[in-house]
């Protein structure tokens, strides 16, 4: 099999709202500042793939509208997601297996600000079941959160000090939306939005935008000084309704970490996609992640979350530690459905 | 840069959506008050019902009926409801297991208050008055309280006989009275219709001091029903001095880590003009400050 990096990696800082800013706008500055990076430009780029939804904006075909952030002349062989942008990159890894091109374009865009999400996240349930009860996405992960207490996993002491310790982490990151250091009994002492998850259990609904550039063999070590390659990736998915899932466990983050090798060898930090607070806990144990591994040094999605680019986020925070040299072996990890129902494993490493 | 541009802006899907033979017969039920389930091929039954299982198996297309009730097995409680939520006053998301099958239902639990709400509970179907053949027939669960009232009211008048009548009047008088054998010459506070080491009556009536030695004592920390005080105090046994055998009572006015065996203590009393026939009349014992008693001369009444 063909070895696939990424070799470069962009974001816009994730605020509460981007203001002047259109898909193209949102598209342009992340794109071009990744490309620029490793001196390329779109004519160089053998394939781009974008994910993001159009729910978010509200505007059908958004992602149509957002290849005008790009050079498309001459035309361009690109392609789209309805997901996070890391499921795109998923796929520019598969076609840069192909053989035929060398490098890949990934980008994707989440404005939160513009729309009602919790209405628009029901819209990811069973719309003959669930949609019509109104089940927004906070309930849902309560009735996974108060499940894992029932089976004694955890406590919502534990669920407020993931939520300090990722706020904590975000200090040193400038991209990130909500940082410092937050004190755990003021957590415990807020109200419930549905119990148990209190507000700080959450993560922010953040406006921003990411690229990734990745590319094949010596391609990607001319690029770059040290790659991150992507020795293993695997996506697995469970079955859509909750009521036919044990929500205290998440077999597919545990398949898919095997089919990717995190067990492999050490893992020095992992970016891990977890919305609430209380998945963090169900992910690291499906992927047999013990403490040694520092978990989200960038604040993780509880730091910043813009639907559709948190994970793809998740997958640049790991790479830029290999690149820098400051991690050998990282696991980049993005979710998606209700209750962890989708999982993405990436385990990068230096050479 | 100029000015940014804003507008309010609706997006707005009229689809209409079709059921097929599953769903639709599920849903089509629900208008006749009937909850189903569907048969998996390995005999399991799922409610509400799916064209496959999660094995990726065609379920059979057997419809079992079921009895509207079940358990909860995950629930959420959400104080304030948000915009799009399906009541206006606090309510539970739950998952719900209906008896007789083998997954669970998202749907809704009408409680009242969040302390009713457990993992394992049982819960009713609620039928929604208006149906449209929608997972909103169902308008919601409610709890089963697995009791039945079962009141008991009965009136009497009561007596406590001679003994404790003389005891109570004086109590009333804020005397402390006990019973003698003459035989035994034993004094017991209050008097009883015999002495148990004798098996005579305790005829003479004494008055004991309301001084005495804390022979034994324990800290209550727990809550339980009825109780009058609020957790921890101190309730001790205490031989009157010119008794022999202890009474019970509320020990105070000193530190718990300094109450002991042997401490000297005595009554204090309600204001005089709040007595009445009751032991009540003594509010609690306290320290008198007297050297201890030696434990020989208080062992024979642990």
């Amino acid at each position: 099999m063909r070895d696939v990096a990424i070799v470069s990696f962009a974001q816009l800082p994730s605020v509460k709202t981007i203001v002047a800013a259109d898909e193209p706008e949102l598209v342009q500055p992340v794109t071009s500042e990744a490309m620029k990076q490793i001196g390329l430009t779109q004519d160089d780029i053998g394939f781009t793939c974008s994910g993001s939804t159009d729910y978010l904006p509200g505007r059908p075909f958004s992602f149509v509208a957002a290849v005008d952030g790009l050079k498309a002349v001459p035309p361009i062989r690109e392609s789209h997601v309805e997901m996070d942008g890391a499921f795109a990159l998923f796929e520019a890894w598969v076609r840069l297996l192909h053989g035929d091109i060398d490098t890949a374009l990934v980008f994707s865009f989440g404005k939160c600000s513009l729309g009602p999400v919790p209405a628009v996240l029901n819209l990811q349930n069973d719309p003959y079941y669930v949609q019509p009860l109104g089940l927004d996405a906070i309930s849902a992960a309560a009735l996974q959160a108060q499940a894992m207490i029932d089976a004694s996993m955890a406590s919502e002491r534990d669920f407020a000090e993931i939520a300090a310790r990722n706020r904590r982490n975000a200090i040193d990151n400038p991209n990130a939306h909500i940082k410092g250091d937050f004190s755990i009994d003021a957590m415990l002492d807020e109200p419930y939005l549905s119990s148990p998850i209190r507000k700080s259990f959450c993560s922010p609904l953040s406006d921003s935008a990411a690229a990734i550039v990745l590319a094949a063999g010596d391609a990607a070590r001319k690029l770059v000084k040290r790659p991150a390659w992507i020795r293993g990736i695997d996506h697995r998915t469970e079955p859509h309704a909750l009521g036919q899932r044990d929500l205290t466990t998440s077999p597919s983050a545990k398949l898919a970490a095997e089919k990717a090798g995190v067990g492999k060898g050490k893992v020095d930090i992992a970016e891990l996609h977890a919305p609430f607070a209380h998945q963090e806990i169900i992910l690291r144990q499906a992927m047999g992640l013990d403490d040694d591994v520092k978990v989200n040094p960038s604040g993780g999605a509880l730091a910043a979350n813009s639907l559709m680019t948190a994970g793809l986020i998740r997958f640049g925070e790991a790479a830029n530690r290999i690149l820098s040299g400051d991690a050998d072996r990282a696991v980049a990890h993005t979710t998606s459905g209700a209750c962890l129902q989708q999982n993405l494993v990436a385990v990068l490493e230096g050479e | 840069m100029s000015e940014i541009l804003s507008a309010p802006y609706v997006l707005e899907y009229t689809y209409t959506r079709s059921t097929g033979p599953v769903v639709g017969r599920f849903l089509e039920s629900l208008r006749y008050e009937v909850l189903e389930g569907v048969k998996t091929v390995d005999g399991r039954v799922l409610c509400p019902p799916l064209e496959y299982d999660e094995d990726g198996e065609p379920t059979t297309g057997e419809f079992v009926q079921l009895r509207p009730s079940g358990i909860v097995k995950s629930w959420s409680w959400v104080e304030e409801p948000r915009k799009g939520h399906p009541f206006d006053r606090p309510f539970a998301w739950a998952l719900i297991q209906i008896e007789g099958t083998d997954n669970a239902m998202v749907h809704v639990v009408d409680a009242e208050k969040a302390e009713r709400m457990r993992t394992g509970m049982r819960v009713r179907l609620r039928w929604a008055d208006k149906k449209n053949g929608s997972i909103r027939d169902i308008e919601c669960f409610e709890p089963i309280e697995p009791f039945l009232p079962g009141p008991v009211h009965l009136e009497y008048e009561v007596n406590p006989g001679e003994h404790y009548s003389a005891y109570l009047r004086g109590l009333e008088q804020g005397k402390l009275i006990g019973g003698r054998d003459p035989e035994s010459g034993k004094v017991y506070v209050p008097p009883r219709a015999a002495d148990p080491v004798t098996g005579n009556p305790t005829s003479e009536y004494v008055e004991v001091t309301d001084a005495g030695v804390l022979t034994t004592f324990t800290i209550i920390r727990i809550p339980f029903e009825g109780q009058k005080l609020k957790p921890p105090y101190c309730f001790g046994a205490i031989v009157l001095d010119g008794a022999d055998m202890p009474i019970y009572h509320l020990i105070s006015g000193v530190p718990h880590d300094e109450i002991r065996m042997g401490m000297r203590v005595k009554a204090v009393w309600k204001p005089k003009d709040q007595w009445e026939t009751s032991l009540e009349n003594i509010l609690y014992f306290e320290p008198t400050g007297e050297p201890d008693a030696e434990f020989d001369s208080y062992k024979e009444h642990l």
